[in-house]
């Protein structure tokens, strides 16, 4: 019994060192003070006040959620389109392609920032949002690829038959079929595509141009001048997007299943 | 006979890689008729179905269906209503969208879907279930809504790809009858794939038996299972002993054909196959026409009677399947049980009558 006693007690420190830097940082975010000592001597807005009148953080904030909206969209629209051709149909050098739209994942996110500025350089273009766009796209797109993929193996090819049989054409049987299965592993993807894009800082900060920064990049530059309360605030907000839309899009994906299964 | 035939394959082969699954077959299918796709798994049903509807390409060969070659047509440009193995209802809609998903891509007003819709719905017998989706319903439910789904666009062919295999044994045979009931009704030209040969039996116009790609025997169920071509489709339709004699003297009428440690049996000429005095064949006894009788009873004139031993019982309630040493062969007989079944050990008598027996060519030996 004292060894189930001493893994209970080792779990109950292994996850007090991974979530109580996260714990201190949203309790910071609510102290009425400029410097962070404990006991807290009072509860305040005022941190989240200030980061509102932030226009650099507002902006920066923009930025991010621009960018992870059109990652996410992108991602998945060719995800999914990778998927249909990679369950769905045969051809030749199937696995290499497989291969190479999953390699973003194996590849240490530096090299593949440095790669890709490299390979932009070679071509003469400069670095601008359409190529952190292209960037965010390219890591991401191999976590919507396998969600959807998993999901669509799943999907007997029957159904599609039988909607050909029926009458509709493959884009009808697609939209009025398919795409209504695969509907649970899309938003999946999605979500994932939104909350990592929204996070990264490795490739951001290559591929960025200059006077663009993402939320990730802002606290990043703050950091450097001095170690302000507005950042606990941010750390705050950004952990209720990343945590809480993931929570919210699972619970919607998993009623979505129950209901087409 | 063009105007009367709904489906015609002509010369089709199907090759996949290095295999052929389907060999060069010709088959020609009678408008309103219910044709049945015959043999055991691996023998092309499947592939030749799958043809037809569009959803595999001949390697060769063209497909006519109504007058028009549809070789090149695509599956949602055929007009065909498929009922799959495993149903496969939308999950996702409601069995009155299932129902009406082909309407919708059909030139059908509006209007005219409900109506159409509480038609096919009324036919299966489930006029109710409109609002319900498919998994709220049993097995044997979603297959009769499958059914409905598939003729209510009211298709040239109705395709069939083993239907009944995923439902239990008894509901299997009411739906055997249900299935046969609509298509009278409807007089739809039904193609039934499947490789359970009773069901192949109690509904088909006409059997198709195939075998390795290759079409065996084609013909009404009484002709395929009375006078068949070939051992293969002896032995795969009902239960028949085969046993290897020489052909002798014909007699117009009947011909005789010598067992070795049997003796002399009288063949019906009409199902002898043509094969010719002086050759080996085999002659096909079915198990229900190998009757059993006490070791004392008086043989019969017309026929051969055997000593044998009961060697093993498959007690099947009305009726009994006998394993019979005969001869230095083991036989089945298939008999009804008037009072007591055999037992293991019994000395009994086999009667074989000419008349109940059928000729056809040894078999290749791989």
């Amino acid at each position: 019994m004292t060894g189930w006693n001493f893994l209970r007690l080792y779990t109950v420190a292994v996850y007090l060192f991974m979530f109580l830097p996260v714990a201190v940082v949203v309790l910071l975010s609510f102290n009425s003070r400029q410097f962070g000592s404990f006991p807290m001597e009072g509860l305040s807005f005022r941190w989240f006040v200030e980061l509102w009148n932030n226009d650099a953080i507002v902006r920066a904030f923009r930025v991010s959620l621009l960018l992870a909206a059109l990652t996410a969209v992108i991602s998945t629209v060719l995800g999914i389109l990778a998927a249909l051709a990679l369950v769905r149909y045969r051809f030749p050098g199937k696995n290499t392609i497989t291969t190479l739209l999953i390699a973003p994942i194996l590849i240490p996110e530096v090299v593949l920032a440095v790669a890709l500025l490299l390979f932009l350089r070679w071509l003469d273009m400069p670095r601008s949002f359409l190529v952190l766009l292209l960037g965010h796209v390219i890591f991401t797109l191999p976590f919507v690829l396998l969600v959807v993929q998993a999901r669509l193996v799943a999907i007997r090819p029957e159904y599609e038959e039988a909607a050909r049989s029926l009458g509709a054409n493959p884009l009808q049987t697609f939209f009025a079929v398919t795409l209504p299965l695969l509907l649970p592993a899309v938003f999946a993807g999605m979500l994932f595509a939104f909350t990592m894009s929204f996070d990264d800082i490795t490739g951001t900060m290559f591929w960025k141009p200059g006077g663009v920064e993402t939320v990730p990049t802002q606290i990043f530059a703050m950091l450097r001048h001095s170690i302000s309360p507005e950042i606990n605030a941010l750390g705050t907000v950004m952990i209720v997007v990343t945590v809480a839309l993931p929570l919210i899009g699972m619970g919607v994906a998993r009623r979505l299943a129950a209901s087409r299964s | 006979m063009a105007n009367s035939s709904a489906v015609q394959l002509n010369g089709i082969v199907k090759r996949f890689g290095g295999l052929t699954a389907v060999h060069r077959m010709d088959l020609d299918i009678e408008e309103g008729s219910f044709v049945t796709l015959l043999g055991p798994s691996g023998c092309g049903k499947t592939t030749t179905l799958r043809m037809i509807a569009g959803l595999l390409e001949p390697s060769e060969g063209e497909i006519v269906i109504k007058g028009r070659s549809v070789t090149h047509t695509p599956i949602h440009k055929r007009n065909l209503g498929i009922v799959f193995q495993n149903y496969a209802l939308f999950p996702h809609k409601t069995i009155f969208d299932n129902v009406a998903f082909g309407l919708r891509y059909r030139d059908v007003p509006r209007g005219e879907i409900a109506g159409k819709v509480a038609r096919a719905l009324e036919l299966v017998q489930l006029p109710d279930m409109g609002d319900r989706f498919p998994r709220q319903l049993s097995g044997g439910q979603q297959q009769r809504i499958a059914l409905a789904r598939a003729i209510v666009i009211e298709p040239d062919v109705l395709l069939l790809d083993e239907p009944l295999s995923a439902l239990d044994a008894n509901l299997r045979e009411d739906m055997r009858v249900e299935l046969k009931r609509i298509q009278v009704h409807l007089g739809i030209t039904t193609i039934f794939v499947t490789h359970d040969q009773s069901e192949a039996l109690a509904m088909s116009d006409r059997i198709v038996v195939m075998s390795k790609g290759h079409v065996e025997q084609v013909g009404a169920p009484e002709e395929v299972y009375r006078s068949p071509k070939s051992a293969f489709v002896a032995r795969f339709l009902g239960n028949a002993n085969l046993v290897e004699g020489r052909v002798g003297k014909s007699s117009g009428e009947t011909v005789s054909v010598a067992v070795e440690g049997i003796g002399e049996l009288l063949v019906p000429a009409s199902r002898s196959r043509g094969i010719g005095e002086g050759a080996a064949a085999s002659i096909v006894v079915r198990a229900e026409k190998l009757f059993l009788g006490a070791e004392d009873d008086t043989p019969h004139a017309d026929a051969l009677s055997l000593p044998g031993e009961v060697t093993a019982v498959d007690y099947q309630g009305q009726a009994a399947r006998y394993f019979v040493e005969v001869a230095g062969r083991t036989l089945q007989a298939l008999n009804p049980i008037e009072e007591r079944p055999f037992r293991r050990g019994d000395r009994v008598n086999a009667v074989i009558r000419g008349r109940d027996c059928a000729l056809v060519p040894l078999e290749d030996r791989p």
